[in-house]
């Protein structure tokens, strides 16, 4: 038997009511703590050793998809978590496959729900509750949390087996070879999706190549959509009431009425530059001309623009309504390509170097754009 | 649908194929089919789709294969540059290594 995780069990038999912080502490000496059963998703208990370990199904509640729901526009995302440790999805025995996750949430009750009627071992690493890929590139699902879970859940004494199922895209933090020097466990990358696992299982821990290949379907794009929006809220609420504003100024008639007429339109265009670059970007990503996010958030920006002057159906005769005009033809194709820009981050293939590259001129490019419409919406009330 | 493909000639991968013992563990992990192995030799097959994750480097035994790995995420560049942790979109860079563009927020969902 393994000495360390011996010492785990003796300290926790002694310290059973030890605090949380102590656990959250990943430099503790203390170890870490098991995860509480009277978590919402637990259903139950099997023995393990030490104590209790939880089990769950693969049945999700109408309060789990509530959750994600809530997730997906941004709601508790940050805290969506399940607590680390060893859980039974079933009810697994030595033999049983250990499958390794994180533990946001969503992605912990994306897994049990792709297994229905398995046996197996869920061993949730500590990310702060962010999902696999966005953990792995942080080095939170690493190799280090990896075998520090696995000494502190007593994995040696629950499985006879020497063997993990990691999801592929946790490799950018894992180091296999070294798992295997440092803990005995051999890591196996099993396929990237979670749907994937079971036939994976089956094929005797076989990905097909295309299990192993990350697309980015419309699906998963357009479910990024709602995040996109919620995040440019809250710049949005400062900058609508001064587009009002300065549309009352100037103008043949009084403030409320060219309030009404020049800022209303002023904030349809914004929304249009908000629906261009975090709505219909991300949907028509493969089918927009250029490599750049930014070239993509233009092409469809610069339509929006023009459609929507076109809509307007400004008389274009007033130099004020060229000027306002001409101020959003500059300002919507700006927005649009720094939102869709923004969306390198949530997208699944962009990498550092070709971000950086794209920015060193986007970024002035966008601003400066952006700065000229708004000189020139500034401009158009002097008119 | 086609693949998407993002900037041309920029990635920061790189292979040694004296090193390399043919172990296919790159290949595996590899979300994009970048690399292929010719007679137990790792070549790159298709350098513009590697994102640059780390994931080949990390777990070539043998140290074969390189990479300036970090995340793709604007957002968290900008945060970086601004020397900020959080922004409005919710990304946060890792303040130890504000380089690596490290990410929560859109980046992550």
């Amino acid at each position: 038997m393994n000495a360390s995780a011996n010492d785990s069990s003796n300290k926790l038999v002694l310290l059973p009511m030890a605090p949380l912080m102590a656990c959250a502490d990943p430099d503790s000496e203390i170890p870490l703590c098991p995860p509480r059963l009277d978590q919402a998703f637990v259903t139950g208990s099997v023995a393990g050793t030490p104590g209790r370990i939880p089990q769950v199904s693969s049945d999700l509640t109408g309060c789990d998809r509530w959750g994600s729901i809530k997730a997906r526009w941004g709601v508790g995302r940050m805290h969506y978590a399940v607590d680390p440790g060893l859980y039974a999805l079933g009810s697994p025995d030595e033999s049983s496959p250990v499958l390794v996750t994180a533990n946001y949430k969503m992605t912990f009750d994306c897994l049990r729900e792709a297994l229905p009627g398995r046996n197996v071992w869920i061993l949730v690493l500590d990310t702060d509750g962010i999902n696999v890929w966005c953990a792995a590139g942080k080095g939170t699902f690493g190799t280090e949390e990896l075998i520090r879970r696995i000494t502190a859940s007593s994995l040696k004494d629950v499985v006879k087996h020497r063997n993990l199922i990691l999801p592929q895209l946790g490799a950018p933090g894992v180091s296999a070879h070294l798992v295997r020097k440092q803990s005995g466990f051999k890591v196996h990358y099993g396929p990237i999706l979670a749907q994937d696992v079971a036939a994976y299982l089956d094929a005797g821990l076989k990905a097909t190549a295309e299990m192993r290949r990350k697309a980015f379907p419309l699906r998963e794009r357009a479910v990024l959509i709602p995040i996109e929006i919620v995040a440019v809220l809250k710049p949005a609420m400062i900058i609508i009431p001064i587009l009002l504003l300065i549309g009352g100024f100037g103008g043949s008639g009084g403030f409320v009425q060219s309030m009404t007429h020049d800022g209303i339109f002023s904030i349809i265009a914004f929304l249009c530059a908000i629906f261009s670059g975090a709505v219909l970007t991300p949907l028509l990503l493969p089918y927009l001309p250029g490599r750049a996010f930014t070239t993509k958030g233009i092409a469809v920006g610069l339509p929006v623009a023009i459609g929507l002057l076109y809509a307007w159906g400004g008389d274009l005769r007033s130099w004020r309504e060229i000027l306002l005009g001409g101020a959003w033809l500059l300002m919507i194709p700006a927005f649009s390509a720094y939102l869709a820009m923004n969306f390198t981050g949530a997208s699944t293939y962009t990498s550092l170097s070709g971000v950086k590259r794209e920015m060193s001129w986007a970024l002035p490019l966008e601003i400066g754009a952006g700065l000229s419409g708004f000189a020139m919406l500034l401009v158009s009330r002097f008119f | 649908m086609k693949n998407l493909i993002y900037l041309r000639d920029v990635v920061t991968l790189k292979v040694d194929s004296d090193k390399c013992t043919g172990c296919g563990m790159c290949l595996e992990v590899c979300p994009h089919g970048v690399l292929a192995i010719d007679e137990k030799r790792v070549l790159i097959r298709n350098r513009d789709a590697c994102m640059e994750c780390g994931a080949c480097s990390l777990n070539c035994p043998v140290g074969a294969v390189s990479v300036e790995a970090g995340v793709g995420c604007a957002a968290a560049v900008i945060n970086g540059m601004l020397n900020r942790e959080s922004a409005s979109c919710g990304c946060f860079v890792d303040p130890k290594n504000p380089s690596a563009g490290k990410v929560g927020g859109t980046c992550c969902s």
